[in-house]
């Protein structure tokens, strides 16, 4: 039982996966050039893709959490992790033009930089990374914790005083991407 | 179907289809869409049919666990729905060098190649650290209205267009 509910998992994941790999390349941002105008600042399809997925995301996954039909999995983070490796993972970004699910779409959609470049590039970061956790692990990773923090419980709000004005301010951005 | 034949759908309409997919991960396999971990556990598994069973007791995989997991899945996922994506519209095409890149830096493969590798290594090393990437803390740990996420996903972008910038 255990086990076939284990291989029924891996399948959705390899559908959802699918259909995720389907929608990005659809979206154009499995090419480079089209992340690399986003960084750029030239044309801001990164970002509409990514705002339109948020705030569909976040008014279902909220409204399903207060039916208790799922719980949601904030990541814990601190400021060390979270900015230092974000401004580490933005270097990559501008200099591979792809991100590690882009990326994956890229190598589907053919892109020789990304299989034979980006590919062994990830695959080398992650396992330095891994050298080098139990030196960072207990010290700088831990610089700043927060924990699993989110928004409302930042401000000690019910879900919707945030998921609301979010979704008005994420909605105001998009028609102004437009 | 003409529409799955077509080269690129509305941005919006893709982020909404993504938002959509979202809610039936969490629905059906309780799990976000994210990517970056199963570059880790590649390159911990590869590591280990190389130099053998003792390096999944490094501490940073016997955190995360190696072996083929639904994450895995989805990234496998990905490549073959683009690669779908890509031959149902007539985009699919071998390149190595994108064309913004070949305007700026020219035609030849090598430096785009090193370039490439070069930025994967910050990629692969930033995920680890941030504990995340695009998908899984830009996309779905902000609908989760996560701190990490929102901190993450505001410098993957400043990183990425201060360097953009120099760059390009």
């Amino acid at each position: 039982m255990q086990n076939t509910n284990k291989n029924s998992q891996l399948l959705w994941g390899l559908g959802f996966g699918i259909v995720f790999g389907f929608l990005l390349q659809k979206g154009g941002v499995t090419r480079h050039d089209v992340i690399v105008r986003q960084l750029l600042l030239t044309e801001h399809t990164v970002l509409i893709v990514m705002l339109s997925a948020m705030l569909t995301g976040m008014i279902g996954l909220h409204i399903f959490k207060a039916f208790g039909l799922v719980k949601l999995a904030p990541k814990s983070g601190s400021i060390s992790q979270n900015v230092i490796g974000g401004l580490t993972f933005g270097i990559g970004f501008a200099l591979l033009g792809y991100c590690p699910g882009t990326l994956a779409g890229a190598i589907g959609n053919g892109y020789l930089d990304a299989l034979l470049g980006g590919l062994p590039g990830i695959l080398i970061g992650a396992g330095l990374f891994a050298a080098l956790y139990p030196k960072l692990q207990s010290k700088i990773l831990k610089a700043g914790y927060f924990g699993d923090l989110t928004l409302p419980r930042l401000f000690n709000v019910k879900d919707w005083v945030v998921v609301v004005p979010a979704a008005v301010l994420i909605l105001l951005l998009l028609i102004l991407l437009q | 179907m003409e529409f799955l034949a077509a080269e690129r759908w509305s941005p919006y309409l893709v982020g909404i289809g993504i938002g959509l997919l979202s809610w039936l991960t969490f629905l059906i396999s309780q799990k976000p869409l994210a990517c970056s971990t199963t570059f880790a556990k590649s390159s911990g598994m590869l590591e280990r049919a190389i130099r053998g069973r003792e390096v999944a007791d490094k501490p940073y995989y016997r955190e995360i666990t190696l072996g083929i997991d639904w994450q895995f899945m989805l990234v496998i996922g990905i490549v073959l729905g683009s690669l779908a994506s890509a031959l149902l519209s007539g985009s699919f095409k071998l390149q190595w060098v994108p064309s913004l890149w070949d305007e700026v830096f020219g035609s030849a493969i090598l430096p785009r190649l090193l370039v490439s590798l070069m930025g994967g290594i910050f990629l692969g090393f930033g995920a680890r650290w941030a504990n995340g990437c695009t998908s899984g803390h830009g996309i779905s740990g902000t609908m989760q209205l996560a701190i990490s996420s929102w901190v993450s996903a505001i410098f993957f972008f400043i990183g990425g267009i201060i360097v953009a910038q120099i760059i390009f």
